[in-house]
């Protein structure tokens, strides 16, 4: 499997097409690193010619900025352009709707220019262009249910580019009772990731962790590594690990694609 | 000739419009307390934002049998205002239904639209009414709706029925007359598909007793209709004027994307440009920018707009992961705590000469807990939610800037996540150079 760095493959005389943007949670946490690896593998197995910043790559600031302090996430945001615009990067991927948000809206007003994409916009490209094919039948006639991560769906408007991956996985899509436009937050998001909930009756990814329960399905399709914990410690709690996995689409089609 | 009902007619008509100018100017001066915002950029995307959503009523579709029922009364409201037009003069002129002999039957047609209108309307607001407090609807039963918001959308209901009802016994009785009383005030204008039905109560009433009925219903309804006009600005009803300023004006970026603050931009440029002579720069800026919200000084004028316009119909707070979970926060409270906060800062205004003087309030504590800001999952799930395109989150993220960066008062954990990325250029406490591991597990 090949993985180089930006400074790597400058030294072999190439430039990427793209940067991989992974995150904080693909780089770090253990459910989230196979969503990575998953996502390496299929830029490997369609030949993408891409490269990771590694060390170089900062926090997005996502997370400060939705907590507040904007200080923080404009001298992230203003380290990270300075690394993207000295390597003149002008296309990224990422797997996670979080930093994909922040690249891509919150970056152009400090100097950062991208085409920001994510990564299940970009499969569902590498599938057009017949770089990956998906072989149909290891899914064939299983329910799949998609939890629209908010910072994909809702802030960006992007609903369809997830589902065409689990429509091309032959798999019976099912959708839960708040879905797009009203798809309800598996509760990570603007820095609760990282604090206790205030007190209530349930936590948020409870809650929807029972929406997705409700479906039936046996897996439970999401976008982002912060949605897909949030989900995992849900099922978790309704001890139904046995019945319904969370997968990120890039697991799913990596399970079902060859070259 | 006798003028007195003239004059009384402009007497009430001016006196009405007096203080509706004055109220709508104490809004428009409230909402300039707020910080200036430029929203004057694409026009024709504004125009049609507008046009989608507070004339074509788009979002209110999400729910299908209130958004027609709120069609109904939307179109009813408009349309049978055109009528008022013909009011206005005959109170003006002591003519009566002045515009009948001209218009002949399209005359005809158009006082029946009204009346299909009047009535369904009618039973709209009765539907509504018996929502609001029989059914157990959800979002009407919050915290924030006890009291006052709650009779408010009952006054509002009663009265619209009260006009509704004056309206069509004001034309009940002028159709009776137009049949039974042969007198060239009251000839015959059409066939009144509604009140018609209520023609035969006054059979046994002599002549005079139906003229009194007819005079007094239509004062009543045009007198309702000026108490009604100033009862807006005292009620959470603003919506029907500024639902159209506040969808065009509204947020056309992203919803994922939050503003940026430019103050700190020039900040951290200095910071990170080793050429930079910060005590040059800084000795030259002697106004210090304070850092996001903690009163409605410090919010923009859109928010402010946002805070009137808000009709507390709650739609954001039943949509609101941290409020369906039973957290504190409601997005429809941090609106109506804006808009108090704004009619308290106003009136202390109002009060001393037009100058505010402080009061030892806020709008961060006083109203709005830190407890509330922190349940946010900024998921824009409320911003989604409001047919009038109102941004509750901006202003919970605003007020978060001001908690963080002027007082340090975030709680515990964020600290840490916010001392992780600072150091570690991740919110977890990794070391940065670990960065590629993953790497090695392929």
């Amino acid at each position: 499997m090949k993985v180089l760095t930006i400074s790597e493959m400058i030294s072999l005389g190439k430039s990427p097409e793209i940067i991989f943007w992974v995150g904080c949670a693909g780089s770090f946490d253990e459910r989230a690193k196979k969503i990575t690896k998953a996502f390496v593998e299929i830029l490997n197995k369609a030949q993408v010619s891409f490269a990771v910043l590694g060390n170089e790559e900062g926090c997005s600031g996502d997370p400060a900025k939705r907590a507040g302090n904007e200080f923080l996430f404009q001298m992230q945001a203003m380290t990270n352009i300075q690394v993207l615009n000295g390597y003149n990067i002008k296309k990224i991927v990422t797997s996670c709707p979080h930093c994909f948000n922040t690249l891509k809206n919150e970056y152009p007003d400090l100097g950062g220019n991208y085409d920001v994409i994510h990564h299940t916009q970009f499969i569902n490209y590498l599938i057009k262009e017949n770089k990956i094919t998906i072989v149909g039948g290891s899914f064939k006639g299983k329910k799949i249910t998609f939890h629209d991560p908010c910072y994909l769906g809702r802030a960006n408007n992007i609903f369809e580019a997830p589902r065409e991956l689990i429509k091309k996985l032959d798999a019976e899509l099912v959708e839960m009772k708040s879905c797009k436009e009203k798809a309800m937050c598996c509760g990570a998001g603007g820095a609760q990731m990282f604090k206790e909930s205030e007190p209530g009756n349930i936590d948020v990814n409870l809650e929807r962790t029972s929406q997705a329960i409700e479906t039936s399905a046996g897996i439970v399709a999401s976008g982002c590594p912060f949605c897909n914990i949030m989900l995992n410690d849900g099922i978790k709690h309704y001890e139904s690990e046995n019945e319904i996995k969370i997968m990120d689409l890039a697991e799913l089609v990596n399970q079902a694609s060859k070259i | 000739m006798n003028y007195i009902p003239n004059l009384i007619f402009a007497f009430c008509f001016f006196f009405a419009t007096f203080f509706f100018v004055r109220n709508i100017r104490k809004i428009y001066r409230n909402i300039n307390l707020g910080i200036p915002i430029n929203r004057s950029d694409n026009n024709k995307q504004r125009w049609i934002q507008m046009t989608k959503m507070a004339f074509g009523q788009s979002k209110m579709i999400d729910k299908p049998i209130v958004g027609l029922l709120h069609l109904i009364v939307y179109l009813g409201f408009i349309i049978i205002n055109i009528e008022l037009l013909e009011i206005l003069t005959d109170g003006f002129l002591g003519t009566h239904r002045v515009f009948a002999p001209y218009l002949g039957g399209f005359y005809n047609f158009l006082i029946g639209s009204f009346e299909i209108f009047a009535f369904l309307v009618l039973i709209s607001v009765i539907i509504f009414l018996v929502r609001r407090n029989v059914l157990n609807t959800r979002r009407f039963l919050n915290p924030e709706m006890k009291g006052w918001p709650k009779n408010d959308a009952n006054i509002i209901l009663y009265a619209e029925i009260l006009l509704m009802s004056l309206f069509l016994t004001m034309n009940a009785a002028d159709y009776w007359l137009q049949l039974n009383y042969d007198n060239s005030i009251y000839i015959n204008v059409g066939y009144f598909p509604i009140s018609q039905f209520l023609v035969p109560l006054f059979d046994n009433f002599e002549i005079s007793s139906v003229v009194f009925v007819e005079r007094t219903a239509w004062w009543l309804h045009i007198i309702g209709i000026f108490i009604f006009l100033n009862y807006l600005y005292y009620s959470k009803h603003l919506h029907i004027l500024l639902a159209f300023p506040n969808t065009y004006f509204s947020n056309l970026n992203s919803l994922g994307k939050l503003s940026n603050l430019k103050s700190v931009t020039n900040e951290v440029k200095m910071m990170m440009d080793p050429n930079s002579d910060s005590f040059a720069q800084n000795s030259s800026n002697t106004d210090i920018d304070k850092f996001g919200a903690s009163d409605v000084f410090d919010l923009n004028k859109i928010q402010l707009l946002n805070s009137y316009t808000c009709t507390e119909c709650g739609r954001c707070t039943s949509e609101c992961p941290a409020n369906i979970t039973g957290k504190k926060l409601s997005p429809r409270k941090i609106m109506m705590d804006t808009r108090d906060r704004l009619e308290e800062v106003g009136k202390n205004i109002d009060n001393n000469n037009g100058n505010f003087k402080p009061d030892g309030n806020e709008l961060l504590n006083n109203r709005i807990t830190a407890e509330e800001l922190w349940a946010c999952t900024s998921c824009n799930a409320c911003v989604q939610a409001c047919p009038l395109g109102i941004d509750p989150l901006s202003i919970i993220i605003d007020m978060r800037r001001y908690l963080v960066m002027e007082k340090s008062a975030a709680p515990s954990e964020i600290n840490n996540m916010m001392n992780n990325i600072e150091n570690n250029g991740a919110p977890w406490p990794f070391n940065q150079m670990d960065k590629l591991n993953w790497k090695n597990e392929l």
